[in-house]
């Protein structure tokens, strides 16, 4: 059997579906941002898929730069996670409803 | 020998995620996270983006899933989160529902596009997205035809960082931008604030309108 680039594609389309649904289960704040990445890995091995099967290098930068926004955005949102349970131990996503302006 | 790899990797990839959602823990969550990074790295090496794959590891097993075990055992959230009560009637089955739905449409819609390109459409679609990218990456062009400076087999470093630091070198220092923007954010939020901070109101009852305290989140503000 031959392994062509539609394994790898249908292999990040599983990944990314159990992120969604990971993402929509789960209740735990940092749990949900770890699904978030898992579906942005997925994407990422999309590009590189696509990258290599095209041979073109457009792919593989475009994979840099998802990880660069992923890092930043893996702060600020680790950061907000921690200013609000600080305030409240034991928070889910369902306490945040709280922040209603 | 790369089916078998693929094999692997593949197979421990979905482990590692099923692990993630399923895990009641979430340090072990975390811990599944890196497993499957792991495995979507080794696919990167099987396809030959190798530069990826170490940034894969560095960045993702080594800096953000460390920053998450961090802000675990920071928080001391380390208990594990109760799976009995589901705060929203049928919201698993639904998202279930709806995973299944993204999978089944991204399956479909790989196969029809692959079906177009076993038909002899793939040098098309190549040729557009060139043009849609619009990018003359001559220096990379160059690199593949004549294979100069025996890069045949060497892995695609080379060709990576010159168009990076040439044709999206702008991009580049967005990034830089971006990531210092994100420190002092980050910086910004999880300042301690002077004072005491009262305690975030509980919750009421969800169909008793709004939150009656709201004194106590005007210090939400000082941050």
């Amino acid at each position: 059997m031959e392994l062509t680039s539609t394994w790898y594609l249908v292999l990040a389309a599983i990944l990314f579906a159990l992120g969604a649904t990971g993402l929509l289960v789960r209740r735990n704040p940092l749990i949900m941002f770890m699904c978030v990445e898992l579906m942005l890995n997925a994407v990422n091995l999309t590009f590189v898929t696509f990258g290599n099967d095209l041979n073109d290098l457009g792919g593989e930068l475009s994979v840099f730069f998802v990880l660069v926004v992923a890092a930043a955005e893996v702060v600020i949102g680790l950061a907000i996670i921690v200013a609000i349970m600080r305030r409240r131990n034991e928070a889910t996503a369902d306490d945040l409803s709280v922040l209603r302006g | 020998m790369e089916l078998v790899v693929f094999l692997i990797a593949g197979a421990l990839a979905i482990i590692g995620a099923l692990g993630l959602i399923l895990f009641r823990h979430p340090v072990h969550s975390a811990l599944s996270l890196v497993l499957s990074l792991f495995a979507v790295a080794v696919l990167f090496v099987n396809q030959d983006a190798q530069f990826l794959a170490a940034v894969q590891v560095i960045v993702y097993a080594g800096a953000i899933v460390v920053l998450f075990l961090f802000v675990i055992m920071l928080l001391g959230v380390d208990k594990a989160e109760n799976l009995s009560v589901e705060p929203i009637a049928g919201q698993r089955l639904i998202a279930v529902g709806i995973g299944i739905a993204i999978l089944a449409l991204s399956v479909f819609f790989i196969f029809s596009v692959s079906g177009n390109a076993a038909t002899g459409q793939e040098s098309v679609t190549a040729e557009k997205v060139d043009s849609i990218t619009g990018t003359t990456t001559s220096a990379t062009e160059a690199l593949g035809d004549d294979q100069v400076d025996g890069t045949e087999d060497a892995p695609n470093i080379d060709q990576l960082g010159r168009s990076l630091f040439t044709d999206y070198v702008f991009a580049f220092e967005v990034t830089a931008l971006l990531l210092t923007i994100a420190v002092v954010g980050a910086v910004l939020l999880a300042r301690k604030p002077k004072g005491e901070l009262a305690p975030l109101p509980t919750i009421p009852d969800r169909n008793a309108g709004p939150v009656p305290e709201l004194d106590a989140l005007e210090t939400l503000g000082d941050t």
